[in-house]
């Protein structure tokens, strides 16, 4: 059963990362074969787990600011920017669909 | 001639046989002159050496700030360093300098320890043999011992003696091959399906993987947020403790760690292993286990048994499922956690700039391998809708099946496991590249990774040296923030054993003549 060119175009839109050959869709077929081994288990009345630390109650500290004013110094790792400002390009523009984009997966 | 273990040197610094600048001086000469090892990322020269100097201002008022200060350390190139680079060996963070200090790294630095630089590593901890990073390979030290040279034979005169280097394992390879090699004493690495321990039994060195929650991650760029911890390296149980004692505890800026005050110890001298019950899990003989490593576990075992402890054969039954269910929940945390390299804030950003969603999409593409690319894919997989409760909550539950395998087996008084830490040793970087990373990593986690799994602390003790003169290791599973107990026992093995020093040509020039033999604190 192999995955249809448009569950892989979808997976490439959320993922953000192409698949960008033969070998990486193959790469994820064999990936889904190797994770089917999980249904000969039987999980029946068996909760999911979340964490090995689940008995525990997690650590929550009080809300009062404890550190900050880094603000040249994390903008000092961005690219582009502007005063104190991430500069982003337009956002609310989908990605291209697959005949119009550059993926591999145009061709299947 | 040499100062091999932590203890050795704390007593010459202490005593002024030899200066922590001395010291960081030795080990930057020697990390030049291993440089063919690409243990190393960055070498940090100029900060190490003024926090050496910091460190023999402090020994000369007769006030070192604790048993690390002026040691030198290495760390694994994902855990965040301020002022220094950290790659994680990948195009997306290459020149990305960290506005911040990993805890662990803080915790090292407010002990006076050295950083002398960032290790090599597989592309964000992706892989068992330290080979994937964009930097190139990490050459596993042992490849040009004497003891491996001396077995192998070479096919013809004109062949290329370079290309019979062995790897590392992975995915700390770097810090394994750095400790190795003599070039620091400690080093940190990262340890999610066996990224510490795998590396420490190919490299000869003792690798501890953490019970999780006891030490901080805050700053460890994550791989799988419910399984990562940092793992410790060095050249001696004993060392890998003291380490311990310094970086266990709660972390404020890591809800994670558990609240439990941690209590550092020293580790007794145990003669009497009467009392101990070692568990032989059976499934842990494992398709493809070489006869040699086989032959090693069941060597210990019998040392133990001789020595009066009570050794039997465990089941952990859902053990050949830990790789799948891993397999599924790692790529999925993966999918997750590598959904923050987007070029904006930090890391490499691609030139388009016709939407926010093309530019993430041209960014990543350009700034991730094919082994990253491929697990986001997969985990993204994985969670989609049709697909959730099928492969995610069914890893979950699979999950709890394997932890609770552990918890039977030690509720039934068992006090720790033996098993193999690896399949076998060292394979040639030639032959390991023929398979791909997934089918690597598949095969290489599978004694190391159930651990994770059930966050249970383990550690790889160098055992003996194979018939190809290269290490192999047996791994030690404990009980859930029990580690006193396992390095204790680890430590009784270790000194059982006497795992050989290995015989390096760069290490011997360095060391000698420089300075008296120092015998280990630990033993008079």
């Amino acid at each position: 059963q192999t995955v249809t060119v448009e569950v892989l175009d979808h997976l490439e839109r959320l993922a953000l990362v192409d698949f960008r050959d033969s070998e990486g869709v193959e790469r994820l077929q064999k990936a889904i074969r190797f994770a089917d081994q999980l249904h000969e288990v039987n999980t029946d009345g068996v909760e999911p787990m979340d964490s090995v630390l689940e008995d525990r109650c997690l650590y929550l500290r009080e809300d009062d600011v404890t550190e900050g004013n880094c603000t040249n110094t994390l903008l000092n790792n961005a690219r582009e920017k502007v005063e104190e400002y991430f500069v982003a390009p337009p956002g609310n523009i989908p990605l291209p669909k697959l005949e119009e984009r550059e993926t591999f997966l145009q061709g299947s | 001639a040499c100062l091999e273990t932590r203890f050795q040197v704390a007593a010459a610094l202490k005593e002024g046989h030899v200066t922590p600048t001395e010291l960081c001086q030795r080990c930057l000469a020697l990390i030049k002159s291993t440089k063919f090892l690409n243990a190393y990322v960055t070498v940090a020269e100029e900060t190490a050496l003024k926090q050496a100097e910091e460190s023999e201002k402090r020994y000369k008022r007769g006030q070192p700030l604790g048993v690390l200060d002026g040691i030198p350390v290495a760390v694994k190139d994902n855990f965040n360093t301020a002022g220094i680079e950290t790659t994680c060996a990948s195009n997306m963070l290459k020149g990305y300098i960290s506005p911040y200090n990993a805890t662990v790294v803080q915790k090292l630095l407010d002990q006076g320890a050295v950083l002398l630089g960032k290790t090599n590593l597989d592309e964000f901890a992706m892989g068992s043999g330290s080979t994937d990073g964009v930097f190139g390979p990490v050459r596993n030290p042992w490849s040009y011992s004497r003891q491996y040279k001396e077995k192998s034979v070479p096919k013809s005169h004109s062949e290329d003696k370079e290309s019979n280097w062995v790897i590392t394992g992975g995915s700390s390879g770097g810090s394994a091959a750095a400790v190795s090699s003599f070039t620091c004493f400690a080093a940190l690495g990262s340890d999610t399906g066996g990224s510490t321990r795998n590396p420490a039994a190919h490299c000869g060195v003792v690798g501890l993987k953490p019970t999780y929650g006891l030490i901080s991650r805050h700053g460890l760029i994550p791989l799988v947020n419910s399984m990562d911890v940092p793992g410790i390296l060095a050249r001696c149980v004993d060392d890998a403790a003291v380490v311990l004692g310094s970086l266990a505890g709660h972390d404020p800026k890591d809800s994670t760690t558990i609240q439990d005050k941690f209590k550092p110890f020293d580790l007794p001298n145990l003669t009497d292993v009467s009392k101990l019950s070692i568990g032989i899990p059976k499934e842990y003989h494992a398709p493809g286990l070489s006869s040699e490593i086989l032959a090693l576990w069941s060597k210990a075992a019998d040392l133990f048994k001789d020595a009066g402890a009570k050794v039997i054969e465990v089941s952990l039954p859902h053990t050949r499922y830990s790789i799948v269910c891993y397999h599924v929940l790692c790529t999925a945390e993966v999918a997750s956690n590598m959904a923050r390299f987007d070029g904006l804030e930090y890391g490499h950003r691609s030139d388009t700039n016709k939407s926010t969603a093309s530019m993430y999409a041209a960014t990543r593409r350009e700034g991730f391998n094919d082994v990253v690319r491929g697990r986001i894919l997969s985990g993204n997989y994985f969670l989609l809708k049709q697909n959730y409760e099928n492969y995610f909550i069914k890893a979950q539950k699979v999950r709890r099946l394997i932890a609770n395998d552990f918890v039977k087996v030690f509720e039934s008084g068992v006090d720790i496991l033996l098993t193999p830490t690896t399949l076998s040793d060292a394979v040639p970087y030639m032959e390991f590249i023929k398979e791909d990373n997934r089918t690597r990593s598949a095969q290489d986690d599978i004694l190391t990774q159930a651990a994770n799994m059930a966050g249970l602390p383990a550690i790889n003790v160098p055992t003996a040296l194979s018939e190809r003169g290269l290490p192999v290791g047996l791994q030690f599973i404990g009980r859930s923030f029990q580690e006193k107990q396992l390095l204790t026992v680890a430590k009784w093995f270790e000194n059982q054993v006497k795992f050989p020093m290995i015989q390096l040509e760069e290490v011997e020039r360095h060391n000698h003549g420089v300075l008296q033999h120092q015998k280990s604190a630990s033993f008079s």
